[in-house]
C-alpha cells in the first residue's frame, strides 16, 4: 500500500485512457469534448511512458514522452483551427452536422 | 516513503476525478478547466517520478498553450451545447461496457507486469545518477546528441502546424481599411508638398 510501484502508476494511466475513450463514446456529437478526450488519451500515454522510463532507469521514455507532447500540441493547434474553419462555414460544430464529403 | 505515497495517492485521485469531470461536465467552460488541473496534478505525477523536465513542459505546454486555446475556442464559437449533448445518456451503456473491458484489460495488464532480470542490462540510454547530473541536463543531453534529428523533426512538425493553423483561420476580408507602407514610401515631397504664397492679413 505505501509501496508505490510501476503498476500504481500504470493503473492511473489506464483508468484516465479508459476515461478518454468513454469520453468519445459519451459526447458523441460535440467536438471540443471529443479533442479534450484525446488530450486525456495521450496524457495517460506519457505517464505510461514516463513511469516506464523511470523504473526502466531508461531515458529514452521521456525524450519519446516530450515528442508526443509536441505533437499533441501541434494536433491541438490544428483540430482547433479546422474546427474554427467549419464553424464559420456551417455555423455548427455536431459531429452529425459534417457530412460535406459524403463519407 | 509514507508521504510519497500519500502525494501519488492525492495527485492520482484528483487527476482521475478531473479526468471524470473533463467528460461529463455540462458547460464545456468548465470541462477545460478540469483538464487543466488534471494536466497540473498529471505534472505532479511526473516529479514523483523524478521527471521534473517533462513536468515543468507539461505545465508550460499544455497549461499555457493548449487548454488556453481549448477555453479561447470554446468561449468564441456561439454554440448551444446543451442540444450537443443529446446523445449523452444513450450512449452511456455501451460506453461504459467497452470502456469497463478495456479498463479490467488495461489493469490486469499492468498489474501483473514483472521485468526480466536482464532488462536493465539493454537499457539503450541508462539514467546517470540523480546526484551527477539532474534531469533537464541529461535529456539535454541526450536530445541534442543521440536524437537530434527527430528533434529536428519535431521542430519541423511544430512550424508546419502553426503555418497550417494561419492558413486555415486567416481570411482576407473585403472593405477593410489597411496601412499599405509601399505607396506611403512612394509618394514623393514634389507631388504632395505645395508652397503657398501668404499675402499678410489675408487667409488662403
Amino acid at each position: 500500500m505505501w509501496e508505490i510501484g510501476l503498476a500504481h502508476y500504470l493503473t492511473v494511466a489506464a483508468i484516465l485512457f479508459t476515461l478518454g475513450l468513454m469520453g468519445i463514446f459519451l459526447n458523441r456529437k460535440n467536438v471540443i469534448v471529443i479533442l479534450m478526450s484525446i488530450e486525456l488519451m495521450l496524457l495517460a500515454v506519457n505517464i505510461n511512458l514516463v513511469s516506464f522510463s523511470t523504473f526502466l532507469n531508461d531515458l529514452v521514455g521521456q525524450i519519446f514522452a516530450i515528442f508526443v507532447l509536441t505533437v499533441a500540441a501541434a494536433e491541438a493547434a490544428i483540430g482547433l483551427a479546422i474546427l474554427v474553419v467549419y464553424y464559420r462555414n456551417r455555423a455548427s460544430i455536431a459531429v452529425d452536422d459534417i457530412n460535406a464529403m459524403k463519407g | 516513503m509514507v508521504v510519497q505515497a500519500l502525494a501519488f495517492y492525492l495527485f492520482a485521485a484528483v487527476t482521475v476525478a478531473c479526468g471524470v469531470m473533463v467528460i461529463t461536465a455540462r458547460n464545456p467552460v468548465h470541462a477545460v478547466l478540469f483538464l487543466i488541473l488534471a494536466f497540473f496534478n498529471a505534472a505532479g505525477l511526473f516529479v514523483l517520478q523524478g521527471a521534473e523536465f517533462l513536468a515543468m513542459i507539461l505545465v508550460i505546454v499544455y497549461v499555457g498553450a493548449v487548454a488556453v486555446l481549448f477555453l479561447f475556442v470554446v468561449m468564441m464559437l456561439d454554440v448551444n451545447f446543451a442540444e450537443l449533448r443529446a446523445g449523452f445518456a444513450k450512449y452511456l451503456p455501451i460506453g461504459a461496457v467497452i470502456s469497463l473491458i478495456l479498463l479490467v484489460e488495461l489493469v490486469l495488464l499492468g498489474a501483473g507486469w514483472a521485468f526480466n532480470s536482464e532488462t536493465a542490462v539493454i537499457a539503450s540510454s541508462p539514467t546517470p545518477p540523480a546526484a551527477d547530473v539532474h534531469n533537464t541536463e541529461a535529456l539535454g543531453m541526450l536530445l541534442y546528441t543521440k536524437y537530434v534529428y527527430l528533434f529536428q523533426g519535431a521542430g519541423m512538425i511544430l512550424l508546419v502546424a502553426m503555418v497550417g493553423a494561419i492558413v486555415l483561420t486567416h481570411r482576407v476580408r473585403a472593405g477593410v481599411k489597411r496601412q499599405r507602407i509601399g505607396d506611403q514610401v512612394a509618394r514623393s515631397s514634389k507631388d504632395e508638398v505645395k508652397v503657398v504664397k501668404v499675402q499678410t492679413g489675408s487667409g488662403i
